[in-house]
């Protein structure tokens, strides 16, 4: 079993990654509106699950690929892929940003607490879902493959496989990209002054609706990427797929703390590996219980994830 | 708008004991007589309108009314409150088919099941604050569905089959379709339920959950021990959620894992809110009319659960506060105190 392991180690630890930053990016919806309202975004899982259909349709109907056509290369392929991305980023991100304009503004305006938009975050989220449900008859749907998933290299005898490495190329870029955003920019500063402090930040004129948008917008951008990859890994979607990884991505933002950036950065990577080796020494029906008690014994010894910051202190 | 909780409140204070009494029994007799008005506009087409009251409605009020001592009272945010549903069914499953013990002898081991296990997940989870208290009971809700999913005892995705329904009690038989027996004895359990909870409400335990709610960390400054009531309330929870438990299994007489998933909890979760936190009638009424009303649209037959969300999302943002929410002002002294 160990020996195997070991034999495996660099393809599993390959695949473990490319989950993680699929993980990642999702988590970035969730921890983002968590940083700056403070509030769960339930409905960031469907956002993912419309990015997955997004890409599918371009792939599927914008391109004509079908299950016998030949694998698009060279510049064609970057082209489909480059579309894809983009189209399932927007279609999220904005999709994201009428969700806080249904779901949450006008809760926020009230000032009604954590539960009420919670509630009617996961209407919304039963909305999406279940119209996708209608939509497709209940049915998985697979993606029909655009490229060729050849062997790019050998690293450790493991086999390093073409769409692994542009998940993880193209999703640290995409980081890369957003920590310029937040870190950078003015109104990177503005979504940091406004999850530091609201009511301060109110006071400086930095308008909060505004920052609030933006900060679903961005979640939602990121997420609809995560939509993207996974169509690329895996291949097919369905209605209850934002569901399922909606929960993983979750758990990795609390894993490596709720609220900020760096957290979901170390807890996507963090989770996407050790589900990955939980389900090869225990089987895949065990991998989710394995995370969960994880994540129990790291909240128990650092209530703040791993890189969190002191969120039992104030909460004002 | 209206307000509907205040007006009742109102009536409620103004009348003496016997009117008091009078009006309690109207209310009862008027839940107890509800399966008689199954011909009428209240039937749902398709489902048995008898057994949707048996379940969801009322379970889901029972339910609705353990999950508000945790949410609604003291503030937790509980998103796996299914786990102990879950685990009052497959204690009355696993008992009922493997021991001669009776759906009456198995009710208290549910309950304690699920107490205990409230104390397991409970004592870890609570020194947590808030929304890492929500994802932890939301993991554990889907470990034990997952338990259940992969363990040979527990029958994996078959579940448990031939469960025995209770005994008579009285000269009452309980068959499998007579409905209205299973409602009127949930009716009892649910007024049991409340009986509980109101009695807790005025005393130490529910003056203390009504300051962790508010201001925790003021509650702690102030020598109310915090955890030790948080865990109460959470351990409560459990044990009406395990009682309901019980009752389902040996009402359905089989049970699967599917039966148990995170969809409960949140469909419960959306019965308290959508209700009024922490008032009980809220929480009932809402528990009655979110177990009704996917039934009683079923016409509609694919889109129910669409228009469902709907309803969630409109409702939440013309009341947020849920249709009957609890009272915001204290009530005043009364006179011969002062």
């Amino acid at each position: 079993m160990f020996g195997n392991f070991l034999d495996q180690f660099w393809s599993l630890t390959f695949g473990g990654l490319s989950l993680g930053f699929i993980y990642i990016l999702i988590a970035l919806g969730y921890t983002m509106v968590y940083g700056v309202l403070r509030m769960i975004n339930f409905a960031n899982s469907e956002v993912f699950m419309v990015g997955t259909f997004a890409t599918i349709i371009i792939i599927r109907d914008v391109f004509k690929f079908t299950q016998t056509s030949e694998y698009a290369t060279g510049p064609r392929l970057w082209l489909i892929l480059g579309t894809a991305l983009i189209a399932s980023m927007l279609v999220s991100g904005i999709l994201s940003v009428l969700i806080e304009l249904v779901a949450y503004r006008r809760l926020r305006r009230m000032n009604s607490g954590i539960l009420a938009p919670l509630i009617s975050a996961i209407g919304v989220s039963m909305v999406l879902a279940e119209s996708m449900r209608i939509m497709t008859d209940s049915r998985p749907v697979a993606s029909p493959r655009a490229m060729e998933k050849s062997f790019i290299g050998k690293f450790f005898d493991a086999d390093i496989r073409l769409d692994n490495t542009i998940i993880i190329v193209a999703a640290i870029i995409l980081l890369a990209i957003l920590m310029a955003f937040v870190n950078k920019t003015r109104l990177g500063k503005a979504i940091r002054a406004v999850s530091m402090n609201g009511n301060a930040a109110k006071l400086m004129g930095i308008n909060i609706d505004g920052v609030v948008s933006i900060t679903f917008l961005v979640g939602g951008l990121m997420t609809g990427a995560a939509g993207f990859f996974y169509v690329l890994k895996y291949e097919n979607s369905s209605f209850s797929i934002g569901f399922e990884l909606g929960i993983a991505a979750f758990t990795a933002a609390i894993l490596g703390g709720i609220g900020n950036i760096k957290g979901a950065f170390y807890g996507g990577l963090v989770l996407g590996l050790l589900e990955t080796y939980a389900s090869f020494f225990l089987g895949t029906q065990w991998k989710a219980v394995t995370v969960f008690v994880i994540l129990v014994l790291v909240l128990y010894t650092r209530p703040n994830g791993l890189f969190g910051e002191a969120m039992t202190q104030s909460r004002a | 708008m209206i307000n509907l909780r205040d007006k009742g409140a109102d009536i409620w204070e103004r009348s003496n004991r016997i009117e008091r009494t009078f009006i309690a029994l109207g209310f009862i007799a008027l839940a107890a007589s509800l399966p008689f008005f199954g011909g009428t506009f209240l039937n749902t087409p398709i489902a048995d309108y008898e057994s949707v009251l048996v379940y969801p409605i009322a379970m889901f009020v029972l339910m609705a009314i353990g999950l508000n001592i945790v949410i609604g009272k003291s503030g937790l945010l509980d998103l796996g409150y299914v786990a102990f549903f879950a685990i009052g069914a497959y204690t009355m499953g696993l008992l009922g088919t493997r021991t001669s013990l009776n759906t009456w002898e198995i009710l208290p081991i549910g309950i304690a099941m699920a107490m205990f296990s409230g104390v397991i997940l409970g004592v870890p989870a609570l020194k947590l604050r808030g929304d890492y208290l929500a994802i932890i009971t939301l993991g554990f809700g889907e470990i034990v569905r997952i338990v259940a999913l992969n363990l040979g005892t527990l029958g994996r995705s078959e579940g448990i089959l031939n469960i025995p329904t209770p005994p008579s009690v009285f000269g009452v038989e309980y068959s499998f379709d007579s409905h209205r027996i299973y409602y009127w004895t949930l009716l009892i359990l649910i007024l049991f339920a409340i009986w509980m909870v109101r009695r807790l409400s005025v005393r130490r335990a529910g003056r203390a959950w009504e300051s962790i709610r508010q201001d925790e960390d003021a509650a702690e400054l102030m020598g109310v021990p915090t955890f030790k009531y948080k865990v109460w309330a959470f351990v409560l929870g459990a044990s009406v959620g395990g009682a309901a438990g019980v009752f389902y299994a040996s009402k359905t007489l089989f049970i699967a894992p599917d039966n148990f998933t995170l969809q409960i909890s949140i469909l419960i979760l959306a019965c308290v809110v959508f209700g009024g936190m922490g008032n009980i009638w809220g929480v009932i009424l809402g528990a009655v009319i979110l177990g009704y009303l996917p039934d009683r649209i079923r016409f509609l037959s694919d889109a129910r659960l669409l228009v469902f969300g709907l309803v969630l999302v409109i409702m939440m943002n013309l009341r947020p506060d849920g249709l009957l929410p609890r009272k915001k002002r204290e009530k005043p002294l009364p006179k011969q105190v002062q």
